[in-house]
C-alpha cells in the first residue's frame, strides 16, 4: 500500500508535478531505512539533497558603513572654534612694541629707516622707466595708419 | 538601516544564495566570493531594500546573474571542478560509507546537467521553493520550469539507474 503510493508519487515526481508536501513524503521515505530494493537507486539522490540543505555560508561579509558627513555638526564646531579664536585672540594681541626715551636716539633710528625706504623706492621707480620704451613702440605703430591709407587708395580704384 | 537590521533580513537566505552559487560555480571558494559580492551589493543598495517586494527572490536572481557573468568571464577558465565537501549527517555511519560513493555520483550527475536544469534542481529539490517563486527568480514561466525540472529529474534517475544496475560511472 505504502509502496504503491510511493511509486505513484515517484511517477509524479519525475514529471515535475509533485507538490512540496509530496516531495517531503518522498524525502522522508528515501532517507529512512526500509526502502524497497527496486527503488534503491533513488536513495543517494534524496540523501544528496538533504545533505546539501545543511551546507552553510561561513565567510564574513565586510559591511562598510559609508560615513555620512554631518554638515550641521561641522558648522557648529566651526562656530565654536571661531568664538574661541576671538576670545583668546584678543588677550594675546597687544600692540605695545616699546618706545624710545632719548629723543636723539629716536631721531637717528627714524632717519635711518626713512633712508632705507627711499633707497628701495628709487630702485622701484627706476624699473618703471622702461615704460617709456612702450610709448616709443606705440609711436612707431602710428605708421600702420599710413599703410591703411594706401590700401584705401588701392581698393577705391 | 543599521548592520543588524540588514543582517536580520539577509541571514535567512544567505546560505541559499551560497548554495545556488556553488551549484553554478562548483567551487566552494568561488561560491563564497559570489555570495559575498551579492551581499555587499545588497548592502550598498540598502536604501532601496524596502522597495523590493521579495528581497530573497531578488537576491537569488542577482546571484544567478552574477554567477552567469562569472562563468562567461575569462576568470572562469581557471575554475576548477574538483571538490568533495559535502556532509551527510542523516544516515548511520555504516550506511554513510556505503552511500558516500553513490552520493558523489549524484553530485557528478547534477554537475553534468545544463546550467538551467541545475539551478532548478537546486531551487526545487534542495531549497524547496514554490514553482511560482522559481519562475520569478529565473524569469521563466511556470510550465517551462516544470518541464525543465522533469527533464532534469529524469536524467538523474536514468543515470542513477544505470550506475546502480551496472556499476558504471
Amino acid at each position: 500500500m505504502v509502496l504503491n503510493n510511493i511509486e505513484k508519487l515517484l511517477e509524479k515526481y519525475d514529471n515535475g508535478e509533485t507538490t512540496l508536501k509530496e516531495e517531503h513524503i518522498l524525502k522522508n521515505y528515501f532517507t529512512g531505512d526500509d526502502v524497497a530494493p527496486h527503488l534503491e537507486m533513488y536513495k543517494p539522490m534524496f540523501a544528496y539533497f538533504l545533505a546539501n540543505q545543511q551546507e552553510q555560508f561561513t565567510k564574513d561579509v565586510p559591511l562598510k558603513t559609508k560615513r555620512i558627513l554631518n554638515y550641521k555638526w561641522i558648522s557648529v564646531a566651526a562656530v565654536v572654534l571661531l568664538m574661541l579664536g576671538f576670545y583668546f585672540g584678543k588677550s594675546l594681541n597687544n600692540n605695545d612694541l616699546g618706545t624710545y626715551d632719548d629723543p636723539q636716539l629716536a631721531f637717528n633710528d627714524f632717519s635711518k629707516s626713512m633712508e632705507l625706504i627711499s633707497q628701495k623706492l628709487n630702485r622701484g621707480t627706476s624699473t618703471v622707466g622702461y615704460l617709456n620704451e612702450v610709448n616709443k613702440g606705440t609711436a612707431t605703430l602710428g605708421y600702420l595708419n599710413e599703410i591703411e591709407n594706401t590700401t584705401n587708395i588701392i581698393f577705391k580704384n | 538601516m543599521t548592520q543588524i537590521e540588514f543582517l536580520n533580513i539577509v541571514t535567512p537566505f544567505k546560505d541559499k544564495v551560497f548554495r545556488l552559487a556553488k551549484r553554478l560555480l562548483v567551487s566552494t571558494e568561488e561560491a563564497e566570493d559570489a555570495t559575498q559580492e551579492v551581499l555587499i551589493k545588497l548592502w550598498n543598495n540598502k536604501a532601496k531594500i524596502q522597495e523590493y517586494k521579495n528581497v530573497e527572490a531578488f537576491s537569488m536572481t542577482m546571484t544567478k546573474n552574477y554567477c552567469f557573468d562569472k562563468l562567461k568571464s575569462k576568470q572562469a577558465q581557471n575554475l576548477k571542478i574538483v571538490h568533495s565537501n559535502y556532509e551527510d549527517k542523516q544516515t548511520a555511519l555504516q550506511k554513510q560509507v556505503e552511500l558516500k560513493d553513490s552520493v558523489s555520483w549524484v553530485e557528478r550527475i547534477i554537475e553534468d546537467l545544463p546550467e538551467q536544469q541545475r539551478m532548478i534542481i537546486q531551487l526545487r529539490d534542495i531549497e524547496e521553493y514554490d514553482f511560482d517563486e522559481i519562475a520569478k527568480m529565473l524569469d521563466m514561466n511556470n510550465t517551462a520550469v516544470r518541464v525543465s525540472l522533469s527533464r532534469a529529474r529524469k536524467t538523474i534517475r536514468e543515470k542513477l539507474t544505470n550506475t546502480h544496475n551496472y556499476g558504471i560511472k
